[in-house]
């Protein structure tokens, strides 16, 4: 337990230490808050569909959280080649724990990450329509950052260096972030998109901040629950496997 | 308390080591001499289970490290070549991190810490963070933090390398003592044929990923008739240079060096 708990600390301290890079990651959530918010708000309107500041608000803050979480747990990486990693990998805890203190440490990372940039909507104006369903969104909050961290956990521990890099943001990580209805509704979709929206865990992260924040929902907030955890559990599994094979 | 036979570690078509038996036995200072990319460090790695041999067996204190990683774990302690601090956090933090990973009570940890930080002079800096230490003072805070725990077996990597003349010493003063007071057996790999003569009982020297010679100082320099060591491994060795290839790890480091990381 000690074990989890200084790994979940030092990833918690190296985040609050970089006060820059918490500044620059408000930069992208930001710009599209701002931008497609207020850019495509009139035809959003228009369309009958309501404000597009409310409707795209928990997509960002659920983009954010995917972004930070895998980010963190592909900071894996830096540690491999600054050689901290073989540190933790010799010292005589079970692989296991180091691998859920790390992760823990990503997604608490990337959660607050997600407050913050929830903490810019609420400035620019977006509104939660029944504040009784904030702890159901922070729930869902949480359970996207576990998701994201355990595959970022993975992919980091499958990687010998950063080469792959674009590879994970282009073919991975953009396909999940706009696939996932964060910025269009998923209702009256051409049907091979519908099925390939359905099949990305963060569009049931989406509908469930929305479901929680503005009570919009495609899949209904129980069946997210529910593809959620499953997905939470499998990716950690991944992850947990894939990091018990480093080898250095 | 280690014991290898017929190791062999392949990476593609390089064989790194190749066939290296011995053994050490408990309470033992053995070193391995040997050039740069001889499989010096690819051994050590394989010893304290952060690589799995392409053949051969390895025993430490009688386990398998592939098999019983867990266990073997607990037994020892390791010096690395390359670096292995978080340059992110503290002196301090770093001696912490490594005394709970390595489960030593809090009040032996918060002592030890102190005693080892005032020895290798860095307790005016312990809570610097250790991205703004010199190389001399990074390696010195990977050394104390080595001595945190006390395992069975320590492994030391060329734990010299870049270390003044007065905190060598220290080093290998402080290897002798816990040597004698704890019983702890060293296995160590350097550069500096004086070390070894003076601080190793027996040595081996290690070329091409195969021993050599193995023996004490004085039986390697009468098997080559040699007056020094130094003259003996040359001998053994031959005097043509190694290079190493950079590996991805390096080549990320320069990257991230740019990149100011």
């Amino acid at each position: 337990m000690q074990a989890i708990y200084i790994l979940w600390l030092r990833e918690l301290k190296r985040y609050t230490r970089s006060r820059a890079q918490i500044l620059a990651s408000l930069g992208q959530p930001l710009l599209y808050l701002l931008v497609l918010g207020f850019g495509l708000g009139p035809v959003f309107q228009k369309a009958g569909n309501g404000s597009y500041l409310q409707f795209m608000a928990p997509g960002v803050i659920g983009m954010t959280v995917l972004f930070s979480s895998v980010f963190s747990g592909i900071a894996l990486l830096w540690d491999r080649q600054f050689g901290f990693l073989k540190e933790t990998l010799v010292a005589p805890v079970p692989r296991l724990q180091i691998m859920i203190g790390r992760t823990c440490g990503a997604a608490t990372t990337a959660m607050i990450q997600g407050l913050l940039v929830t903490v810019v909507t609420l400035i620019a104006g977006f509104r939660p329509v029944n504040l009784a369903m904030v702890p159901l969104a922070l729930l869902f909050l949480a359970l996207v950052a576990v998701v994201f961290s355990g595959l970022g956990t993975a992919i980091g521990s499958s990687m010998k260096d950063m080469q792959a890099f674009p590879l994970v943001m282009n073919f991975l990580m953009l396909p999940i972030f706009f696939l996932s209805g964060a910025l269009f509704p998923l209702t009256n979709l051409p049907k091979a998109l519908s099925i390939v929206t359905s099949l990305d865990p963060l569009a049931y992260g989406v509908d469930g901040l929305r479901s929680a924040l503005i009570a919009q929902s495609h899949f209904g907030a129980v069946l997210d629950l529910a593809v959620l955890g499953c997905v939470a559990v499998v990716l950690l599994g991944l992850g947990a496997w894939r990091f018990s094979k480093i080898e250095i | 308390m280690i014991r290898v036979r017929n190791l062999v570690k392949k990476f593609g078509d390089l064989t790194a080591v190749s066939d290296v038996s011995f053994a050490v036995a408990a309470g033992e200072i053995f070193a391995f001499l040997g050039p740069n990319g001889a499989g010096k460090t690819t051994t050590i790695k394989m010893l304290t289970t952060l690589m799995r041999p392409s053949g051969g067996a390895i025993e430490i204190d009688g386990l398998d490290p592939e098999a019983k990683q867990h266990e073997v774990r607990k037994r020892f302690g390791i010096v690395f070549q390359d670096p292995s601090l978080d340059q992110d956090l503290t002196a301090m933090e770093n001696m912490e991190l490594h005394g709970v990973l390595y489960h030593v009570p809090r009040k032996v940890r918060r002592e030890r810490t102190e005693r080892l930080l005032k020895l290798f002079e860095l307790w005016d800096r312990r809570d610097a963070f250790v991205k703004t230490f010199s190389g001399g003072m990074k390696r010195r805070l990977e050394i104390a933090r080595g001595f945190l725990h006390t395992p069975k077996i320590l492994f030391l990597d060329e734990p010299t390398l870049g270390l003044d003349p007065q905190s060598r010493n220290q080093l290998w003063t402080h290897v002798k003592n816990v040597n004698q007071t704890e019983g702890t057996t060293v296995f160590l790999t350097t550069h500096y044929m004086d070390e070894a003569d003076r601080v190793a009982q027996r040595i081996a020297v290690i070329d091409h990923g195969k021993i050599v010679a193995i023996g004490t100082s004085a039986e390697l320099k009468a098997q080559t008739q040699r007056e020094t060591l130094e003259e003996a491994f040359l001998a053994l060795t031959g005097t043509a240079i190694r290079d190493e290839t950079a590996g991805s790890a390096d080549q990320m480091r320069q990257v991230a060096r740019a990149w100011g990381r």
